[in-house]
């Protein structure tokens, strides 16, 4: 292989394409792959086809930037080598090369790269409670997805529950498009909406926007409750209504509410997996209760030549992504000794945003005491279908106090989603056990595949370089 | 000095042959610490393709793979759990005629050894065995061999020894260990000091650093397998598989995994970590494809590798040190010592208490790499 | 077999129809489906989860949770929130009404 190589951009929403567009306008032509069919991301999702949806209509407040940012895409095709649908699987380690595994139209290549930059965002963090693999449970991030990109609701009759500024915003957007909102729960307590205030005084868009959502669903008569926790999903292989309790002066109350569809999540956590396999040293971050790639702060990585920007560097939102996303194209381009143009504002325009999260999330807290309440029959790893129970047994037959010994000896986190969905449970179902932090239970380590790869996956890849 | 620890024996390593013999020494009656490095269990132990096999093994390797045989039934009662321990069979593939005449002439010398192989070919392949391709020329059967979970054997084996009596110190290295006379002095971990009588070295790919600062020079080597695991799958594979010439072997688990692996993985920067090769999965994948075509539409969702330690002639060490009065080692098996390991355990435990086994192991000893380790320091 | 359909159109409801077969059963998607969304649209389940029977109708929708492989008739899978819908595709959620068709 005697082309030279270029630099590879993984992920193609906010962080990625403003990445992309810095580097063109370097005079670089990136190598952008994404998994999806196409660009934006999950925030700016676009649907498969032109449905005749404006923006607005589509996008709601955030409509400029939507489009902006898929504008600005689409004026950078020509300039870049744009990949879609394309899986990164694998990455070799650092000093064995710089390939990268991908899978397109179920075939096997290996991509060269001169440095990597990943904005592999992030998903919903959940955490399980009896009932939640029903068929008609959707994550809050889901349920958005399917109205934005498909045009659908994921029922009539909704419920949506958890905590942060998501939460109203489907609900109001689910109303508006014609679907009963059964009820907004939110897992916060009524307190914690103090913080509010202080973030009014850093974001007031974000919280009038939150007031205004909220003001529409009571308007409308949805019930909406705080310091909820739920109890369990009703109903036999379909959603039929959904028990929770709550926090009152008087004590605990229990409700029921009969609905056809729930939508919950607590915020998102990050697609760490491709810095984990690039050998990037990861740290663990308290407030968010995740292991982050550590990187410094314009993204650089403890791998000389790869970046990290977005939401899977570490969750701070779409307009954050896009700020890092250049950030981290400056970066590389101040390391290939170019003149890079001042950051000062760029980065202070981070770091408020960065301040906001601060106040969001004591204002919608990750809701910690989920381990004391749920019950052991639960599922807590839903594609091996691994009980709580079966993971306690586990821990005290095994005297486990490691998250992958854990993985080892119960399989939990060992099905097709690689504990996408069940790390952030486990941790906590650990560190509670051995009495300690979620961040003294170690990192769930990534295995290549990232995601499942066809066993039959065609022509074979070219000979690794081995040294 | 935090901690100090006074036993008849501390074995250095707690994979499943330093966590069975752990075991077998104490219900012997000996005072025992078990030390590892990391997690018991987490090296060539758990990292292996879980492999419950006889057949293939050099004759020498038959006696004490016989003595284990007679124990994997009972894991149950020694260690509480069976680990998914289940005698499959093992079906070895010829791909070719010669390959064919190489297992034909296994079963001729081995004939004495009761492994009970039966020799299946041509026609006879695809009627007994409908799922697989016609890729194969034949295949030797040996009924009794199967498979267990290499994840939850050895730390099984290290909780039963726990409970037995054993002091267990995980997350331990062993920093120093010195023969005094009459015993050893370990330190260890954080200023744990560890005196004992009687030292086994099972420290796996760790055990040449130990061997040699007894003067026991041993030319062991890394070797890092290449696994690849499949989504959950219709139960469809009755055998554990493997060919002669040992490129692919493959299981499928009672929860419908299919594990496979064939060739060898990469070394990280720290070489105590390591990956497979893409292109060593790969041709796994290849071979899984060409000889179950019902794994057309499977999907794989996870490669595994971990350190293991090869010795140049396929026979691990086992047995005293020529050197060092009450040192004895165990380690080298060269990917093919989850089988035996809870003989081996046994053995060290009549070795440390008899000081004489009652399987032959005289083809396992250090001293055949007395001349090597001689000719090398001649030529440094 | 849930009868009931979870997903409700709000948009695209006059789009180019496209039709497939779910348990040999002829439906209607619309151009532009997943075929999640294709399939939940008339029926409320995507598959069965292998250790314990029970219905999974996805969860996460972006291809994150690997929960919503759909069965195609051929035998090959599919991530049904991931892939298109494409015209004459043929999926199986039910293997029992699959057997039942089988012997008529």
């Amino acid at each position: 292989m005697s082309e030279p190589l270029q630099p590879v951009i993984v992920g193609a929403g906010p962080a990625g394409i403003r990445a992309a567009e810095r580097l063109v306008r370097a005079g670089l032509r990136p190598i952008v792959l994404d998994e999806g069919q196409r660009a934006g991301g999950q925030i700016y999702r676009r649907p498969l086809i032109e449905d005749g949806r404006s923006y607005r209509s589509r996008y709601g407040s955030e409509a400029g930037k939507a489009q902006r940012l898929h504008e600005t895409f689409e004026a950078l095709l020509p300039e870049i080598d744009y990949q879609p649908e394309t899986l990164v699987w694998n990455i070799s380690a650092p000093k064995r090369g710089n390939q990268l595994d991908i899978l397109s139209s179920g075939v096997h290549r290996q991509i060269g790269f001169s440095q990597l930059i990943l904005c592999t965002g992030a998903t919903d963090r959940v955490l399980p409670f009896p009932g939640w693999t029903t068929p008609g449970v959707y994550t809050l991030g889901a349920s958005q997805t399917a109205l934005k990109a498909q045009g659908c609701t994921i029922g009539d009759r909704v419920v949506f529950m958890g905590s942060g500024p998501l939460l109203y915003l489907v609900a109001w957007q689910y109303m508006k498009a014609g679907a009963r909102v059964e009820a907004v729960l939110d897992t916060a307590p009524v307190t914690s909406k103090r913080h509010l205030l202080s973030l009014a005084v850093h974001a007031p868009r974000i919280v009038a926007l939150g007031l205004f959502y909220g003001l529409q669903l009571q308007l409308a008569g949805v019930r909406i409750r705080c310091g909820v926790r739920p109890e369990a999903v009703l109903g036999q292989g379909q959603v039929e209504g959904l028990r929770f309790r709550r926090r009152t002066l008087k004590g605990d109350v229990v409700e029921t509410i009969a609905c056809d569809a729930l939508a919950y999540g607590f915020a998102l956590r990050p697609e760490t997996q491709l810095a984990d396999l690039a050998g990037c040293r990861f740290r663990f971050n308290e407030r968010d209760r995740v292991w982050l790639p550590e990187r410094d702060t314009m993204g650089r990585t403890s791998r000389p030549d790869v970046y990290v920007a977005g939401d899977g560097s570490g969750i701070a939102g779409a307009d954050a992504a896009e700020i890092s996303g250049e950030l981290a194209a400056a970066a590389l381009l101040q390391d290939m000794g170019q003149r890079s143009a001042d950051t000062t504002r760029l980065m202070e325009a981070r770091d408020a945003i960065l301040r906001q999260r601060d106040i969001l999330e004591r204002a919608f807290p990750f809701p910690d005491d989920w381990i004391e309440t749920v019950p052991d029959e639960t599922m807590l790893c839903r594609c091996e279908e691994i009980t709580i129970a079966e993971g306690r047994r586990a821990i005290a037959n095994g005297s486990v106090t490691e998250i992958n010994r854990l993985k080892a000896l119960s399989r939990v986190g060992m099905g097709r989603c690689q504990g996408r969905m069940c790390s952030a449970a486990a941790a906590e179902l650990l560190s509670a056990a051995c009495g300690t932090s979620a961040g003294a239970v170690g990192r769930l380590r990534a295995q290549a595949p990232v995601k499942p790869i066809p066993l039959g996956f065609g022509a074979s890849a070219e000979t690794e370089t081995r040294s | 000095m935090s901690r100090r620890v006074s036993v008849d024996v501390a074995i250095i390593g707690g994979g499943l042959v330093g966590s069975s013999a752990a075991l077998a020494m104490r219900k012997a009656g000996l005072s025992v610490t078990l030390l590892d490095k990391g997690h018991c269990g987490a090296q060539a132990s758990g990292v292996n393709f879980g492999g419950v096999r006889r057949q293939g093994r050099p004759p020498e390797q038959l006696p004490l793979s016989q003595r284990s045989h007679r124990i994997w039934p009972q894991l149950k009662a020694i260690i509480g759990i069976d680990a998914e321990y289940v005698r499959s069979g093992h079906l070895k593939l010829a791909r070719t005629e010669k390959d064919f005449a190489k297992l034909e002439a296994y079963a001729e010398t081995t004939r004495d050894y009761g492994l009970g192989l039966e020799l299946v070919a041509g026609a006879a392949l695809t009627e007994r065995y409908p799922w697989l391709s016609a890729k194969a020329v034949g295949a030797s059967l040996c009924p009794e061999d199967g498979h267990a979970n290499p994840r939850l054997v050895a730390p099984a084996f290290a909780r039963a020894a726990e409970r037995a009596g054993v002091t267990v110190l995980e997350q331990t290295p062993v920093r120093e260990v010195t023969a005094t006379g009459n015993g050893f002095v370990i330190l260890a971990g954080d200023g744990i000091e560890i005196r004992c009588r009687q030292l086994v070295n099972s420290a796996g790919a760790w055990s040449d650093r130990f061997a040699a600062q007894f003067g026991e020079v041993v030319p062991l080597t890394r070797i890092y397998p290449s696994m690849v695991v499949t989504e959950p799958l219709p139960l469809c594979l009755p055998v554990s598989m493997g060919e002669q010439g040992g490129s692919f072997y493959g299981r499928q688990v009672a929860r419908g995994n299919y594990v496979m692996g064939g060739g060898r993985g990469l070394p990280l920067g720290d070489p105590d970590y390591s990956r497979p090769s893409v292109t060593a999965a790969s041709s796994v994948m290849q071979r899984a494809i060409a000889l179950f075509p019902h794994l057309a539409h499977a999907q794989v969702i996870r490669f595994w590798s971990g350190t293991e330690a090869e010795m140049p002639d396929g026979n691990p060490v086992i047995g005293p040190s020529e050197t060092t009065s009450g040192l004895f080692h165990a380690f080298g098996f060269c990917g093919a010592g989850f089988q035996t390991a809870p003989a081996v355990g046994e053995v060290l435990a009549e070795l440390v208490t008899e000081g004489r086994s009652t399987t032959p192991i005289d083809a396992f000893s250090i001293g055949r790499f007395r001349k090597v380790a001689v000719e090398t320091a001649a030529l440094l | 077999m849930s009868m009931h359909a979870q997903f409700r159109r709000r948009y695209r409801l006059d789009e180019t129809p496209v039709p497939f077969t779910l348990n040999g059963v002829l439906e209607t998607g619309r151009r532009g489906d997943t075929v999640l969304t294709a399939i939940l649209s008339v029926s409320g389940r995507l598959r069965q989860s292998e250790f314990t029977g029970e219905d999974r109708a996805g969860f996460c929708l972006i291809g994150a949770c690997q929960d919503c492989y759909v069965m195609l008739a051929n035998g090959s899978r599919v991530r049904a929130c991931s892939t298109a819908l494409l015209p004459g595709m043929a999926f199986i959620t039910d293997l029992d009404a699959m057997a039942g068709a089988a012997h008529e």
